[in-house]
């Protein structure tokens, strides 16, 4: 077995096996980093770059940065943190995310994660862009909600491999399309799937609802990545 | 000493954040020993009758009546305080900002399939606050000093931020008072 590899974040010792990223490092070590785009088990992307760290001084995406030799990692850092606050910020101002009408509003990783920040206000203005909600016969696209985290994209497929989402225009224009033949085909094990992996409101199983009470919801009384720090 | 004063306006809300306020129970026996109040639903208090230490805001503004209160609001109160997702980010009222105002108002009062063909008339008095071209957060239109987001804030949020502002003290936000739903 290849030796460990020895790091710091935030001062602490950490121990990892060569080839993991800084993520899946802290994860092993007790220590959260926030994700939003990463999933585990899919490839990551570095997409949303609320997981970055300082790591000598530099910003790296801790979901695709592998761990190296004598790494000093800063992950809770008021500049680090103040960092992904205004990610969280410009998310919530950027899309049109009216939680209390939201059926995945207490499971929402978006919400979860501007509760751990404790945001009660964005610092930006809210832009109210003009989206549209798409449906299909399993499951509904709402694009007000939706965060161009990609997780759908590497996570669903046909049984023959073929994907279903992607990603359409650039820029500010980006949005998920959906293959509309492919997605008919879809099994409602698939969709809960496509629902389950979105971290937002934005792809939702039709005829589901609001399933849980308020106050049995994943993030109604633990704030997201306590789970990981339960096991320091 | 004379009591700290509270006043309280509902704007474009629905007055949920006034009944969440009201949850606060038994508390508003120990919430009258604290502070008076002047202008608000709650008493029926109309004009403000002396300078307010703490206001609180319900709602959003979607009409020039909303802004002339809030304006009032700001004039007349030491501390402002947004409370509700309504008065933070404009709440469901503004799920009508990505719809233009005429189509909102066409849709309500001309093509709406509940309207009377004789009663197919956008309404125009002058007695009619007009309406904005969107709903408005409050701190688009006044300084906030304060928010409070939720539909409703918990009536423990709303008591824990009126005492900690009345005692001039930090807020002490255990995880699950903050809520956006």
């Amino acid at each position: 077995m290849p030796d460990k590899i020895k790091f710091t974040i935030d001062g602490k010792d950490c121990q990892a096996d060569p080839g993991m990223t800084i993520y899946e490092a802290a994860r092993a070590s007790g220590i959260y980093i926030p994700v939003l785009c990463h999933f585990e088990g899919l490839k990551p992307v570095g997409s949303c770059r609320i997981c970055s760290v300082r790591v000598n001084g530099r910003w790296m995406a801790s979901c695709t940065q592998p761990v190296t030799p004598g790494m000093v990692i800063e992950n809770t850092s008021p500049e680090v943190e103040e960092h992904r606050r205004a990610i969280i910020e410009m998310l919530f101002v950027e899309g049109n995310h009216f939680c209390p009408a939201c059926e995945k509003s207490g499971n929402c990783e978006l919400q979860a994660l501007a509760y751990r920040y404790q945001i009660m206000v964005p610092q930006f203005p809210y832009l109210f862009p003009k989206k549209d909600i798409e449906a299909f016969p399993k499951f509904l696209l709402e694009h007000n909600r939706c965060v161009q985290c990609q997780r759908c994209i590497r996570a669903i497929q046909t049984p023959d491999g073929k994907k279903i989402f992607a990603m359409k225009n650039r820029s500010g224009r980006v949005r998920i399309n959906v293959d509309r033949k492919l997605a008919a085909s879809l099994s409602d094990e698939e969709a809960r799937k496509a629902m389950d992996i979105c971290p937002v409101g934005a792809i939702l199983k039709k005829e589901v609802g609001f399933r849980v009470p308020i106050g049995q919801r994943r993030y109604d009384k633990k704030p997201i990545g306590s789970e990981i720090e339960e096991k320091r | 000493m004379s009591k700290p004063v509270i006043a309280t306006a509902s704007l474009a809300g629905c007055f949920g954040c006034h009944m969440s306020f009201l949850d606060i129970d038994e508390r508003i026996l120990d919430l009258i020993e604290l502070v008076e109040f002047d202008k608000s639903p709650i008493d029926d208090i109309k004009k403000f009758s002396r300078p307010v230490d703490i206001g609180l805001i319900e709602g959003g503004c979607c009409n020039a009546e909303n802004v002339e209160v809030l304006r009032y609001f700001r004039e007349n109160c030491k501390i402002l305080v947004s409370v509700g997702e309504c008065a933070v980010m404009g709440g469901l009222p503004a799920m009508r900002n990505t719809i233009p105002l005429k189509e909102c108002l066409e849709e309500a009062y001309l093509n709406s399939p509940t309207v009377a063909p004789e009663d197919r008339l956008i309404p125009a008095d002058e007695d009619i606050p007009i309406l904005l071209d969107r709903v408005y957060p409050c701190h688009e239109i006044v300084k906030i000093d304060y928010f409070l987001p939720g539909c409703p804030p918990s009536a423990d949020l709303i008591w824990e931020a009126l005492t900690a502002l009345i005692q001039g003290r930090p807020l002490r936000l255990e995880y699950e008072l903050v809520k956006y739903d």
